[in-house]
C-alpha cells in the first residue's frame, strides 16, 4: 500500500491546476505533450517508449517490428471524404507506416452505447472492411464492449497493429540531422475542417473532403524505390505544426519553414479565414512529413508525385541546428516567426 | 486565393516598407486598436519590415482581454448552475476568472457550448424550452449587431429561456482614455476597421481634432496594415491630424445604418469597466429598459458580484500600449498561454499571447 500513496502523492501534473481532466488533454497541443511527457512517459519508461514515434520498433528472433495502437472517438461518425471506420483503419495503418513498417495485422475493439442503430453499425464495420482491403492489412482480433446509454457516444473503436520492417532504416526523430529537408505529401487542413463543418453545421459552396487515405502504399514505395528515409510523422490532431514542433524538440533541432510553400487549397484557407483558424494546426488523415537528406530530396518528390498525381507533394522545410528544438517560419511577406503548439485544440475566435 | 493572396504578396509589402522608410525622418509611435491586427503583426512579422524609428504598439481592441474578470466570474457561476446551457464563442472558453475557467466548469459537467453566432444559441433555447439558455454577448461594435438580433428575435418570438450576459465595449472611448492619459505616448491610430464597417467614421473626426492626432481606418491584412501606417507616418510627417480611410473596400463613412439601428433599438451607452484598466464612462452597451428581461446578470442575481485582479499582471498598462508584453516579468515564465495571469495572455489576439507564440526568444534570421 505504502507505494501506492508514494505514488499518489507526486502526481506529476499540477493539480492545483487541472484536478480533472480537459479536452485540450487531449487536443494534440501542448497540454497533451505535457500529460504523455510527465506522467505517462515517466511511469511507464523503456527503450521502446522512449523513441516517442508514431509506434514502437524491436526485433523479434530476427524479424524487426512495429506495433502501435490509436482510439478514435470522432463525432459525427460519418463525414466527407469518411467515417469512424475508415479513420480506425487507415489511422493504425498509417502509425505503422510513419514506422517504415508493412502493416499486416490489425485488432479492433469496439466500446458501442446502448441504442446505437445496428444499421449506423453495420455501415462502420463495412467502412473498416473496404480501408483494410485497400491498405492490405487483416483484421485479426477484436473484442465488443457495450455501455449504458450516455455513458458512450455511439460508437468508439480502438485498433491496434503490427507490421513488418524490411530495411535496415532507423526512422526515428533522433536521425534527423542538419541540411535535411522537410517534405510534405500534400495540401494540409481538409480533414479538420471537413469535421468541423458537419459537426458546426457551417456550409461551404462545396463539401470540404476529409483527405483520409492508407500512407503504406506510398512509404513502401518510397523505400523499395532506395530513399534513405529519416524521419515520419503523419499530421493528425495538432497537424502539421505540432508534429513538426515534437521532432524539432526530440531531435534537438531547428526546422525552418516557408509560408508560401505550404500547400493548402482555396476553400480550406477561405474557412480558415472566416474561422479564424491556422491551418498549420489543423488535422489530417492522409498527409505525412518526411525528413530526407537533401541529395535525396528530388528523387523523394518523383516517387511520392508518381504515386498521387494530384498530391502536390512538395518541400516545405529544411532542418538547421539553430534555435535547437524550435521551429520557426517564413510569412508570406518574408518576416520570421516561431511556429509553436497550442495549448489545446484551436477555439474558433470572436470576429 | 482570391482576395486574399493579393493582400499577402511579398514583394508589394517590401515595396510598401521603403515607401514608409522614405517617409519616416523622425520616431514615431502608432497604436493599433484592433486585436486582429495586432495579430496579423506578430503572425506575419509586420514590424520587422518597419523602419527602426516607427514603432507599433498594441491598442486595448481585443474583446477577450478587456473583458473585467468579475465578467468571467459571473460567467463561471451562471454556467456552474444545473439547468444552464452556456453558449460562448470559442476563445472566452480559456479566460481564467478569480479561480477556474469555463472550459474547467465544461469537465465538471457544465452544459457549455461554443457556437458561432448568437442566433445558433437562440435555437438553442428553441429547442430546450425546460433549460435556460444563456450567451456570453461580449465584443466591439462588431459584434453587437448579432447578439441585438439575437435579443431581438428572442423578443419577438417570446423565447422566455434566452438571456444574455452582455460586457460589450465600444472603441472611441477608449482611445479617448488612451489618449488623455498622462502617460499616453501614441502620436497616431490605426483605427478597427471591422468596427467601422459597422460604425461608419464619423465618431472619429472629432478625436483626431480634439487631440491633434491623425486616424487611419485599417484593414487586416499585411498590405492593409503596411498601407494603414503609411498613411498614418505621412499624416504625422506632414503635421495633418485627419480621419483616412484606408479600407474602403470595406468601410464606408456612415457605416451599416440597418446594423447600427438594430444595435440602438436594443442597446444603450453605458460606463463598462475593462479588464486591467478600470472604469471608462459611457464606454460600453447595456440592454435598453425594454430588453431588460434578456439580462442573465439580473436572471440569476449576479450582477453584484466583483473580483480582485491579479497584481503581477500589467495587462491595463500593455492594452494601453505602455508597455509591451516582453517587458513583463512574469512574461513567458509565471505567465504562458497554458497558466495565464491575465487576458491578454489568453486570447490569440491578446499581445501577449501574441508574443509567446511568434517570437519568445529572439530568432536568428
Amino acid at each position: 500500500m505504502e507505494s501506492v500513496k508514494e505514488f499518489a502523492m507526486s502526481c506529476p501534473i499540477p493539480i492545483d491546476q487541472y484536478p480533472t481532466v480537459l479536452l485540450a488533454h487531449g487536443g494534440g497541443g501542448r497540454l497533451m505533450h505535457q500529460l504523455i511527457e510527465s506522467m505517462f512517459v515517466p511511469v511507464f519508461s523503456n527503450p521502446l517508449l522512449d523513441v516517442r514515434h508514431d509506434g514502437a520498433v524491436f526485433q523479434l528472433n530476427g524479424t524487426k517490428l512495429a506495433f502501435t495502437t490509436d482510439s478514435y472517438v470522432v463525432r459525427p461518425l460519418f463525414f466527407p471524404g469518411g467515417d469512424i471506420g475508415t479513420l480506425a483503419i487507415n489511422g493504425t495503418v498509417n502509425d505503422l507506416a510513419m514506422c517504415g513498417a508493412r502493416p499486416l495485422y490489425l485488432s479492433a475493439g469496439f466500446i458501442l452505447e446502448e441504442g446505437l442503430p445496428m444499421e449506423t453499425l453495420w455501415r462502420v464495420v463495412q467502412s473498416m472492411k473496404q480501408a483494410a482491403e485497400v491498405a492490405g492489412v487483416q483484421l485479426v482480433t477484436g473484442d465488443t464492449k457495450v455501455v449504458d446509454k450516455g455513458k458512450g457516444d455511439l460508437v468508439f473503436i480502438n485498433t491496434a497493429g503490427v507490421g513488418l520492417i524490411e530495411h535496415d532504416l532507423t526512422i526515428a526523430p533522433t536521425s534527423v540531422e542538419p541540411g535535411d529537408l522537410v517534405l510534405l505529401n500534400g495540401d494540409i487542413g481538409r480533414h479538420g475542417i471537413a469535421i468541423m463543418a458537419v459537426r458546426e453545421g457551417l456550409e461551404f459552396e462545396s463539401a470540404i473532403e476529409s483527405d483520409c487515405a492508407p500512407l503504406s502504399d506510398l512509404v513502401m514505395k518510397l523505400i523499395d524505390a532506395g530513399i534513405r528515409i529519416k524521419c515520419m510523422r503523419d499530421l493528425t490532431r495538432g497537424g502539421l505544426a505540432s508534429a513538426l514542433v515534437e521532432i524539432a524538440e526530440t531531435a534537438n533541432v531547428h526546422i525552418g519553414i516557408d509560408e508560401s510553400a505550404i500547400p493548402v487549397r482555396e476553400d480550406v484557407q477561405g474557412a480558415c479565414e472566416i474561422l479564424g483558424f491556422d491551418p498549420l494546426y489543423l488535422a489530417n488523415e492522409g498527409r505525412f512529413v518526411m525528413f530526407v537528406a537533401a541529395s535525396e530530396a528530388e528523387r523523394a518528390l518523383a516517387v511520392m508525385g508518381a504515386c498521387a498525381p494530384d498530391s502536390c507533394a512538395c518541400v516545405v522545410g529544411r532542418v538547421t541546428e539553430d534555435p535547437p528544438g524550435m521551429v520557426t517560419l517564413k510569412s508570406r511577406i518574408g518576416a520570421t516567426r516561431i511556429v509553436d503548439m497550442f495549448s489545446g485544440e484551436q477555439l474558433p475566435r470572436i470576429c | 486565393m482570391k482576395f486574399i493572396d493579393e493582400y499577402r504578396d511579398g514583394k508589394a509589402a517590401a515595396r510598401y516598407a521603403r515607401l514608409i522608410a522614405r517617409a519616416t525622418t523622425k520616431p514615431w509611435t502608432i497604436m493599433e486598436v484592433c486585436g486582429g491586427q495586432t495579430h496579423a503583426i506578430v503572425k506575419f512579422g509586420i514590424d520587422e519590415l518597419l523602419p527602426k524609428d516607427v514603432e507599433l504598439v498594441h491598442g486595448p481592441g481585443c474583446p477577450v482581454c478587456v473583458t473585467p474578470l468579475e465578467l468571467i466570474d459571473k460567467a463561471i457561476e451562471i454556467a456552474s448552475r444545473p439547468n444552464v446551457i452556456f453558449c460562448s464563442f470559442g476563445d472566452m472558453l480559456r479566460v481564467p476568472g478569480s479561480s477556474k475557467d469555463l472550459l474547467v466548469v465544461k469537465a465538471s459537467g457544465g452544459d457549455v457550448r461554443i457556437v458561432y453566432s448568437p442566433l445558433d444559441a437562440v435555437k438553442i433555447a428553441e429547442a430546450n424550452p425546460a433549460k435556460e439558455v444563456v450567451f456570453f454577448a461580449v465584443g466591439f461594435e462588431t459584434t453587437a449587431p448579432a447578439n441585438a438580433m439575437a435579443v431581438f428575435q428572442a423578443h419577438q418570438k417570446g423565447i422566455g429561456n434566452f438571456s444574455i450576459l452582455v460586457s460589450h465595449v465600444l472603441v472611441p472611448p477608449a482611445m479617448e482614455a488612451i489618449l488623455s492619459s498622462p502617460i499616453n505616448r501614441v502620436q497616431g491610430f490605426l483605427a478597427a476597421g471591422h468596427v467601422c464597417t459597422i460604425m461608419g467614421y464619423t465618431e472619429y473626426e472629432p478625436i483626431a481634432q480634439k487631440y491633434n492626432i491623425p486616424i487611419v481606418v485599417t484593414g487586416f491584412e499585411p498590405l492593409d496594415i503596411l498601407q494603414g501606417v503609411y498613411m498614418c507616418v505621412k499624416q504625422l510627417e506632414e503635421g495633418r491630424a485627419d480621419v483616412e480611410n484606408q479600407y474602403a473596400r470595406s468601410v464606408r463613412k456612415e457605416g451599416n445604418l440597418p446594423a447600427q439601428k438594430l444595435i440602438s433599438e436594443v442597446f444603450c451607452v453605458v460606463s463598462r469597466k475593462w479588464r486591467g484598466v478600470g472604469e471608462i464612462p459611457q464606454s460600453g452597451l447595456g440592454l435598453r429598459d425594454e430588453y431588460r428581461e434578456f439580462d442573465a446578470e439580473l436572471r440569476f442575481g449576479v450582477a453584484s458580484y466583483t473580483a480582485e485582479e491579479s497584481s503581477e499582471c500589467i495587462s491595463g498598462l500593455i492594452l494601453q500600449g505602455v508597455k509591451k508584453p516582453h517587458e513583463c516579468t512574469a512574461f513567458g515564465t509565471r505567465c504562458t498561454p497554458e497558466r495565464p495571469l491575465g487576458a491578454t495572455m489568453v486570447s490569440s489576439e491578446g499581445a501577449c499571447a501574441a508574443y509567446y507564440r511568434y517570437r519568445r526568444v529572439s530568432v536568428a534570421s
